[in-house]
């Protein structure tokens, strides 16, 4: 089992569809996860119709979303590293990666979880796992946390291969469910198609929401 | 926010003439546009605290609508908006939504950095 979990991801929700499930065993089994969360979504587009919220309200919707996912996954230790959404590649890489540095030293983890620079689609994710990445190159090999990583680009098996670690969350998914529902600005339009599905338990959508898939990163 | 009112609009513009004021304007039309249509092109604009001083501020069109702001220099313009705020801190903040309430571009105006 693992001593600490550090998640970091760019967007709040962006841990709902894929890890959620892993970080809810791992809460379960009494593991203390650290969530750093580069943003508020700040860009979002969907402001729901009827409106929720506008440009300079989406921020705070989108916190308390985060705050309650967090909730509903265990996460007890959330850090808002206050980045702006769509901006994490044009700022210094070194200097997120040492804010990112300074979690990893204060929470020692044992455990990563990132996305893989260069097969994660939004220049965000790209640029803030490439942070996290060069954030964890700065320890030693025997001191280095394992990292698993979240790929989802076309084709990016033919680069990185086939993910090495599948976890079954079957168990957990009304708790992962839950987790998706908390981020309601986002993943509102999901659940008017999934309700369906989830009820006649298709079987495509039944899989992916429950099979989470990770690459271990090898440098 | 609500539907824009073309002369209510044209008011709030007005308030801001002739000062320095700070602009937000945007347009995109999502990051995953490219991911999901290998043939469409994901492309956005974005300006934050842009810091303008306009001397013609003007709604115009039917709706949606377009606005346009005279700078010392040239231009500042935005089109396809539908919607629009003044804010609890006078701020005025125009978009233009799709029917399914996904932002597509936004103008806000105010005199105190976003
Ligand atoms: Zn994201």
């Amino acid at each position: 089992m693992e001593r600490h979990v550090l998640v970091a991801f760019p967007h709040p929700d962006d841990e709902a569809f894929g890890v959620a499930g892993t970080i809810i065993h791992y809460t379960q089994a009494g593991v203390p996860v650290t969530y750093a969360c580069g943003t508020l979504g700040e860009m979002g587009r969907n402001m729901g119709q009827p409106f929720f919220a506008n440009r300079e309200t989406l921020p705070e919707v989108r916190k308390k979303e985060l705050q309650n996912a967090c909730k509903v996954m265990g996460i007890q230790d959330l850090r808002m590293m206050g980045l702006r959404d769509k901006t994490i590649e044009f700022e210094d890489e070194e200097a997120i990666a040492d804010k990112l540095y300074a979690v990893i030293q204060e929470t020692k983890p044992s455990l990563v979880i990132t996305f893989y620079p260069g097969y994660a689609v939004h220049p965000d994710h790209d640029a803030y796992g490439a942070a996290m990445i060069k954030a964890l190159m700065r320890l030693p090999e025997n001191e280095r946390p394992t990292i698993h990583c979240k790929a989802f680009s076309k084709n990016c098996e033919d680069f990185i291969g086939k993910p090495d670690v599948i976890n079954d969350v079957a168990d957990v998914l009304d708790q992962k469910l839950d987790t998706i529902r908390a981020h309601k600005s986002q993943t509102e339009a999901n659940f008017k198609v999934w309700d369906e599905k989830i009820v006649a338990q298709d079987a495509e959508l039944l899989n992916w929401l429950t099979k989470e898939t990770f690459w271990t990163y090898k440098g | 926010m609500e539907s824009i009112n073309k002369e209510k609009v044209q008011e709030a513009l007005d308030l801001f003439l002739n000062q320095d004021v700070y602009l937000h304007l945007e347009t995109t039309n999502g990051v995953y546009t490219a991911f999901n249509d290998e043939n469409a092109l994901s492309v956005g604009a974005y300006i934050r605290n842009g810091k303008i001083n306009y001397s013609i501020g003007k709604i115009t069109g039917v709706g949606p609508y377009r606005v346009g702001l005279k700078i010392d220099l040239g231009w500042v313009y935005a089109e396809g908006l539908t919607d629009w705020e003044l804010d609890d801190k006078g701020r005025l903040l125009l978009a233009g939504h799709h029917a399914d309430g996904k932002l597509a571009a936004a103008l806000q105006l105010s005199k105190e950095p976003f």
